[in-house]
């Protein structure tokens, strides 16, 4: 089974979303998306200060099988990217909520809502 | 409805990620697919290839008959046991199959197909029988289950696991197999490995599989099939090539045999008017990414595109087939469009690794 921790927020796409006490939103994908991906070799991920829409394509995750698009999941600007996750994308796979890839300024107004909680999150898996 | 293999309750036990190919519910892998690569690299895995299929051909007309069917020449197969690696052409020279050919006796030949293109292997086979009234039986082997197991330690291994197959098998070259029992114990692989593909009863595949993983051979999946065959050099059929690919341009002239004048294999007359258009070879990527199929090669000699593409787990880099304008030469350096991005790659000569070592 995979782990879907209550306290994050998610999307369709298998992102998830913590909200941090500074304001900013860190980003990640779930573990389920890990799993079906397989061994993770490559990621690009989005500069410092580029503004992004919600839903837009903002990073790269490849694994050995394939690649795949990770998504923004609100409008916001982009403050940070974790290099060390560059570095060694297999520290995905061993854990995907302890490894993030990059940090979300939401713009005003950005719709959090919109966002699925842990049980909408594991619903959504489920069907799959 | 997908179908099954004898040994699929013994991947879903072992917590394998089960996928379809070709029709078959196959594992993709069981835990990390890069781990079970490195497993056949450095010691010994083991791959259920039973969705593939083996057909026996038998009767006196058995050898005429593969002689113009195949494009390799059994010919060359003279003692039992032999082996030979060939393509199955259709009358434009496209490839139809790849396949293994077994020589048993010159009235009893063995051939393993591709599981997605087993159907269609078999009624072109039968569409030729009854057309040339030849005296050809040809017998589907569902009742089998195919293991292959493969590594620096697979020989060794397997002869700890089956009982009296050393004696049987330790004298076997590459490419020769050997009748053991209810056993086929065939020194050939996809994986650039030493090891056997081992053919058994249905029945009894599953304590085949449980008596080679207790002597230490780990269980591994298609994803780890995959990338040790790219790094190989070996073409996936309908990947690599298919019927409307000249065997010449997909990296298989040394499979086609013309030495025989009076020999007309199906295909022949095209293959010989238009001779090689383009060149195959790998691609080892300099940038960052990872090469996969269907990507755009530029070099200054035109345009070429990927055929396979993965990341090599024994060179930590992307690599990739490539198929090329015929002027590209080992050593240059060409353009992949990695989904929008330019990248650098270098192109080299297949394989990429061989036993364990780069070759690059």
């Amino acid at each position: 089974m995979s782990k879907v921790p209550a306290d994050l927020k998610y999307t369709k796409s298998h992102e998830w979303i913590r909200s941090d006490a500074d304001g900013l939103l860190t980003v990640g994908i779930t573990d389920h998306a890990q799993e079906a991906l397989g061994d993770i070799v490559f990621l690009e991920l989005p500069e410092a200060g580029r503004s992004v829409a919600a839903g837009e394509a903002v990073a790269v995750i490849e694994s050995v099988k394939a690649a795949s698009d990770i998504y923004a999941p609100v409008d916001g600007e982009i403050i940070a990217s974790n290099t060390a996750a560059t570095d060694a994308p297999e520290a995905i796979n061993a854990d995907a909520y302890d490894n993030w890839l990059f940090k979300l300024k939401p713009a005003p107004g950005a719709d959090l809502d919109a966002l699925l909680d842990s049980a909408g999150y594991e619903a959504e898996i489920a069907e799959a | 409805m997908s179908k099954q293999t004898p040994l699929h309750r013994a991947h879903v036990d072992a917590g394998a990620r089960m996928v379809d190919f070709a029709g078959w519910e196959m594992p993709v892998n069981y835990g990390s697919q890069i781990e079970e690569h490195h497993a056949v690299r450095r010691h010994a895995g083991m791959f259920d290839v039973s969705h593939m299929l083996a057909i026996d051909v038998t009767g006196g007309d058995g050898r005429k008959f593969l002689r113009t069917l195949l494009a390799n020449d059994v010919a060359k197969l003279t003692a039992p046991g032999q082996a030979l690696y060939t393509c199955m052409l259709n009358p434009t020279g496209g490839v139809i199959d790849d396949l293994i050919v077994y020589h048993f006796a010159d009235d009893r030949y063995r051939l393993v197909v591709n599981a997605g293109s087993a159907d269609k292997d078999v009624a072109w086979m039968r569409e030729r029988i009854d057309r040339d009234g030849a005296d050809v039986d040809l017998a589907p082997r569902r009742d089998l289950a195919m293991i292959a197991v493969q590594g620096p330690q697979a020989r060794r291994l397997c002869w700890q696991a089956i009982v009296g197959s050393e004696a049987a098998s330790e004298a076997l070259s590459p490419f020769q197999a050997v009748e053991f029992g209810e056993l086929v114990i065939a020194r050939t692989g996809y994986t650039g490995e030493d090891g056997f593909e081992l053919t058994v009863p249905a029945s009894r595949a599953v304590s085949l599989w449980r008596e080679l993983a207790d002597a230490g051979v780990a269980p591994c999946g298609l994803g780890a099939r995959d990338t040790l065959r790219l790094e190989a050099g070996m073409n996936l059929y309908g990947q690599d090539m298919d019927e409307d690919t000249s065997p010449l341009d997909a990296g298989l002239a040394w499979t086609i045999d013309f030495k025989d004048q009076s020999r007309h294999f199906v295909g022949r007359e095209p293959l010989e008017n238009s001779g090689a258009r383009r060149r195959m070879l790998g691609l080892v990527l300099e940038d960052k990414g990872v090469l996969r199929a269907h990507m755009k090669v530029t070099t200054e000699h035109g345009d070429g595109v990927t055929t396979s593409g993965s990341f090599s787990p024994t060179l930590q880099k992307a690599i990739a087939f490539a198929r090329l304008p015929l002027a590209v030469a080992p050593g240059e350096h060409v353009t992949v469009d990695i989904r929008g991005r330019m990248a650098d790659a270098r192109a080299v000569k297949l394989p990429f690794v061989r036993k364990g070592q780069s070759l690059v």
